[in-house]
């Protein structure tokens, strides 16, 4: 049995460790889904399943904001349901939180000479990371299915940008949630909240279809805007509507997620710190 | 202070109304396992939260390993292992890739983050676990997979939270070897536990906290002294027979013996164990007094608690085992 030295290495400053770190708490995540393939399938299956139950159970019955049959809602569909993957993200974020936090990884994590910061970063970095993953089978799912972008490189890249920053603003919402709620079982309990959240919205059909209430309120949900600025850039099939904010989505895709960001990170951090207390 | 691995003095900790640590001294003495008794809810898992960093403190003054904790809690990090109530490792990840997970961001690099979790793994007795999933392991070897994992650094002190809670019999004998060891190796223990057995066996000198204060701090054997020494105990064959061995045992013991008439037992202290014991035994013979049981009984830390705390260790044992 050979001995480790186990001093610790010199000369690197805090901000070093800040992003070692950080990398360290992303790989313990990728190790899982290497070690568990099933993993994977489960959490990937998901959107595949949701693109084709919806795609082609709802298709047909639905009327393509622009006209024309099933596929051109497939059409319509495809940026709502990348959306939708991106908006229930916020509750894998928060199960794997307070999985950590009931089993005490995080009281270890904490208890280490480890830059505090990764704990939070790691999980951000990790959720994008798995984010592009998901969204790479979700696109080759629609291209087999026949959709297509008609954005151009340039158009194509952005809409997919403005995904994934949706996705990594409700990070911080899972974060801030994952700490608060008290189990694994509480979390999995917030589909009950992102399911409504995601049907009022231009994911699934017109907001201009529903009661004018409703159709306002389904206007003004941050991720209907996601979904109408990358149908714009994708140069698919738009949900139309006249109001301001339905105008402006590619202004307000990018204003929403600043302002959820500006909102649950402090909250996240918060409470985070108030582990401490 | 420098003599101390861990020196507590006069440590505050409030929530709300609620006074968690309410003036707590402790000293802990290096390459020793000091236990921390006390009722639930008395403040033994603040008191190392606050040692081990996770808890910011109120009032009083705490050093662990000659740092200050308030002050420079980040060194104190580097010098600590910390195991809690829970196995605090990954489940989907190996024994193996556990360790040097978090042997990376206990900052050893990639290359010494691998060769000390092969020697972790080794000492530990997990070596042919090492590249199974955490999943399958028995709750004896992941408490050990989580002492190895606050052993990484071989830190100058371990926190050990109730580190048996909920184990078998022989998961709790391999973790005692384990922490046996360890100490051995010069490693200063901090071992809270509601199973005072456990305290016995393992620690060299034991605090009683209750509401947040210390009310004792000795060796485990000057604390059963205080609650009294050895006590002969005879238990009676029919409940008429109880007055004749209270009095047999009277005069033996120059006492007046505690009678429990539902359990039919009588006892008091002697002086002389073995003269004591003959005497009654001889006695109660003589007079054909049928007797179910006789003996010497040592007064056990569970003695030591009830008098100390009011409580029956019992009643925490059974919300222990409950949770």
């Amino acid at each position: 049995m050979t001995t480790t030295s186990l001093e610790p290495p010199a000369g690197r400053g805090r901000a070093y460790w800040a992003l070692a770190d950080c990398w360290n708490v992303v790989r313990r995540t990728l190790t899982h889904y290497r070690g568990k393939p099933v993993y994977i399938a489960w959490q990937l299956g998901f959107p595949i399943l949701s693109v084709l139950l919806y795609g082609y159970v709802f298709g047909g019955a639905m009327k393509p904001p622009g006209g024309g049959g099933a596929d051109a809602y497939r059409d319509f569909l495809m940026p709502g349901m990348f959306v939708m993957t991106m908006a229930f993200g916020f509750i894998n974020t928060a199960t794997a939180v307070v999985t950590d936090a009931n089993k005490g990884v995080i009281d270890r994590f904490r208890s280490m000479p480890m830059a505090p910061s990764a704990v939070v970063t790691g999980r951000g970095v990790t959720d994008v990371i798995i984010a592009c993953a998901e969204l790479a089978i979700l696109a080759g799912t629609a291209f087999v299915m026949g959709w297509r972008s008609d954005g151009g490189f340039l158009g194509t890249v952005a809409a997919f940008g403005l995904l994934l920053l949706l996705r990594y603003c409700l990070t911080w919402v899972g974060i801030w949630l994952g700490l608060l709620v008290p189990d694994p079982e509480a979390a999995g309990g917030l589909f009950a909240v992102a399911f409504p959240l995601t049907m009022i919205s231009s994911v699934f059909v017109q907001p201009g279809t529903m009661p004018d209430w409703l159709g306002t309120v389904a206007a003004w949900n941050p991720i209907s805007s996601t979904a109408a600025a990358t149908r714009e850039l994708f140069g698919n099939p738009g949900a139309g509507g006249g109001s301001w904010v339905e105008q402006h989505a590619l202004l307000m895709a990018v204003v929403w997620p600043v302002v959820i960001t500006a909102v649950f990170l402090p909250l996240a951090v918060r409470r985070f710190q108030r582990l401490s207390r | 202070m420098d003599d101390w691995a861990v020196r507590a003095e006069g440590l505050e900790k409030r929530y709300g109304e609620k006074r968690a640590l309410d003036g707590f001294d402790l000293a802990v003495r290096p390459g020793t396992v000091h236990g921390l008794l006390g009722p639930n809810g008395a403040g033994k898992t603040t008191a190392v939260r606050v040692l081990a960093t996770l808890r910011r403190f109120d009032g009083g003054r705490a050093e662990v390993a000659g740092v200050d904790v308030a002050r420079d809690p980040r060194r104190v990090r580097a010098l600590i292992g910390l195991t809690g109530q829970y196995a605090a490792v990954d489940e989907i990840l190996t024994g193996r890739q556990n360790l040097e997970m978090f042997g990376r961001l206990f900052h050893l690099g990639g290359r010494r983050a691998r060769s000390r979790a092969a020697e972790l793994l080794e000492r530990f007795g997990l070596t042919e676990a090492a590249d199974k999933g955490v999943e399958g392991y028995s709750g004896g070897m992941r408490r050990r997979l989580d002492l190895a994992a606050s052993m990484i650094l071989a830190p100058r002190v371990l926190f050990l939270d109730e580190p048996t809670t909920g184990l078998d019999p022989r998961g709790r004998g391999e973790v005692w070897d384990a922490v046996r060891d360890l100490v051995a190796g010069g490693t200063t223990v901090l071992l809270t536990t509601q199973y005072l057995e456990e305290a016995d066996k393992l620690a060299s000198r034991v605090t009683v906290i209750d509401r947040g204060r210390a009310i004792a701090d000795d060796t485990p054997e000057a604390l059963k002294d205080r609650v009294g020494g050895d006590r002969i105990e005879v238990v009676a064959a029919a409940p008429a027979d109880l007055p004749r061995v209270a009095k047999t045992v009277a005069r033996v013991c120059h006492g007046e013996p505690h009678v429990d008439e539902q359990e039919r037992r009588v006892h008091a202290p002697v002086a002389d164990r073995v003269v004591a014991l003959t005497e009654v035994a001889r006695t109660l013979q003589d007079e054909g007094v049928q007797v179910e049981d006789i003996g010497l009984r040592r007064p056990s830390l569970d003695d030591v608690f009830l008098r100390l705390t009011g409580h029956a260790a019992d009643e925490a044992n059974k919300e222990g085992a409950a949770a």
